[in-house]
């Protein structure tokens, strides 16, 4: 039964995002080209860095960001669901199994993140970018939109304004999209700073896809940290749906 | 088949002077409901009634007391309860994503319905309301009365014993509302158990065949729309005063008559529930 109510909340998703596929495929394209245009050829042609191009170290951080900016917003719908149109209501009176409305919502958030990076690394491609791919990488990249997928179902179930989820993006996503070791290395940090930002999930991704990609050592603490976020982002998300009925 | 005991609802919200303090939303509400029957719950707004509906249907916990369907108290038995009872919320929830079908798929799906009897209950269900050209539709795109009727069709797919209705007709003109009320008690005659919330006096003397009346949260008095104007009086004489107008209620006709001789302008007519609900709520709703 968990499984069928999975596919049921995953089903919905999927049905809506089949309508306007094209759509989310050219908005996808359009942040990450600016990024390679912009910080790739341009700004990227007077910085050098070791074991590549910056290109190819930019690549990484891109994939991460954008897989967390993705995974995050694809479940926030769930709060105007919750709050303005009340849809939310039909899986609470139906004999479904909580976790599954949570896992259902993640996977579908999952698919769309990897999808977004799919376009991403084909644009990569065509830029020039020579990256590493393997199923550490693929993971990697599963885990980090799990974890963002949870926090924004968390967000939508807890935060009752509109406004309110916009500021989720303002101070908690986009600091991260820019220091958790996306456009450079965090070691050029102050310390204090440095070790605040290596604490925090999108760091441990963007160590791991650019240690990965760059056929570079990775350490494998990331993989379980990012693993225990991940839990712990669960257990929070589950416990903020089941709240809703009490 | 439903049966409720002492159930109450408490909310903890911030009061006028900053502190938090206790609100009843529910207070000690207890009645049953037979199979098949319609029962209404009858009471101004901020009564009470959507929020004892979403305790019924676990949308909302319970502070104290007790809810039994079928004898099974539904801490005990969530999932199955939820498989028994259909709900038809007061405000329009459809899923503006999907189509006015896979609204429907959607709900034969969260109850576990295969292909088959999905297919052939949502096609059955949309000829019943009359909507089968509406299937490929946005819900944006249907009238208030279509999206009312829809809301009951969904809340039928998987067949359910006992339906759940808050405020069925609530913002619909005559004609829709009248059209609503034959599709209810179709509904009762086939079996289904209805439990219909509403602040039209109209509605609930028309469907029900019990009316619960409540008023800040606690019942009030329960029975049937004839008995309750039998109670008071089944003819009223209405007249105006300088202090408004005037109600006084008579066992027959000829008292009534009699009464009327003594008055300059007055009227007499039959008593109806809206002259029980003011007397029992001291509150003007509805109609």
């Amino acid at each position: 039964m968990l499984w069928q109510d999975i596919w049921t909340v995953f089903w919905r998703d999927w049905v809506v995002l089949r309508r306007r596929l094209k759509k989310f495929i050219f908005s996808r394209m359009v942040a990450p080209l600016l990024y390679m245009v912009a910080f790739g050829w341009g700004l990227g042609r007077s910085i050098q860095v070791t074991g590549g191009s910056y290109l190819d170290f930019l690549v990484p951080g891109i994939l991460a960001l954008n897989s967390m900016n993705i995974s995050f917003n694809s479940v926030t719908p769930v709060h105007s669901e919750r709050i303005y149109h009340k849809s939310l209501e039909e899986y609470i009176i139906a004999p479904v199994i909580p976790e599954a409305f949570v896992i259902g919502k993640m996977l579908a958030a999952v698919l769309r993140g990897l999808i977004s990076s799919a376009i991403i690394l084909l644009l990569a491609g065509l830029f020039g970018a020579q990256l590493q791919l393997s199923a550490l990488f693929l993971l990697v990249l599963v885990l980090n939109c799990i974890i963002f997928s949870e926090i924004g179902f968390f967000a939508a179930m807890t935060i009752s304004t509109y406004e309110e989820m916009g500021q989720v993006n303002t101070y908690i996503l986009l600091p991260m999209s820019f220091l958790c070791g996306t456009f450079f290395s965090v070691h050029t940090l102050p310390d204090l700073v440095r070790y605040a930002i290596q604490m925090l999930p999108l760091t441990h991704t963007s160590y791991l896809l650019r240690g990965i990609a760059l056929s570079q050592p990775v350490a494998l603490t990331s993989v379980i940290v990012l693993i225990l976020y991940a839990l712990l982002f669960f257990g929070m998300a589950r416990w903020a749906y089941l709240r809703l009925t009490k | 088949m439903i049966k409720v005991k002492g159930l109450t609802k408490e909310f903890i919200r911030k009061g006028r002077d900053g502190k938090m303090a206790t609100k009843k939303a529910v207070d000690d509400l207890s009645f049953e409901i037979a199979q098949g029957e319609i029962f209404g719950l009858l009471g101004p707004n901020g009564a009470g009634k959507t929020t004892t509906i979403r305790m019924l249907t676990m949308q909302t916990r319970k502070t104290s007391g007790e809810i039994k369907y079928n004898g099974i108290s539904i801490e005990k038995n969530e999932k199955a309860i939820k498989a028994m009872i259909g709900v038809v919320p007061q405000h329009i929830n459809f899923d503006m994503d999907l189509t006015v079908g896979q609204n429907m798929e959607l709900h034969g799906r969260l109850h576990h319905m295969d292909k088959h009897q999905r297919q052939e209950r949502i096609q059955e269900l949309l000829n019943y309301i009359e909507l089968e050209d509406t299937v490929n539709m946005s819900p944006r795109q249907l009238s208030g009365g279509m999206k009312r009727r829809l809301l009951i069709a969904r809340a039928l797919i998987h067949k359910p014993q006992i339906l759940f209705m808050d405020e069925p007709t609530v913002a619909l003109d005559p004609q829709v509302r009248h059209r609503i009320w034959d599709l209810i008690r179709e509904m009762a005659a086939q079996g289904v158990t209805v439990l219909l919330t509403t602040h039209y006096i109209e509605e609930a003397e028309n469907l029900c065949n019990r009316v619960a009346i409540i008023n800040k949260g606690k019942l009030v008095d329960i029975d049937t729309p004839a008995s309750f104007c039998q109670q008071m009086g089944r003819y009223t004489v209405e007249w105006q005063t300088e202090e408004g107008r005037q109600f006084k209620f008579f066992d027959s006709k000829e008292e009534a008559a009699g009464f009327v001789a003594t008055l300059d302008s007055s009227h007499i007519r039959r008593s109806n529930l809206e002259d029980v609900f003011i007397e029992l709520t001291g509150r003007r709703e509805g109609i």
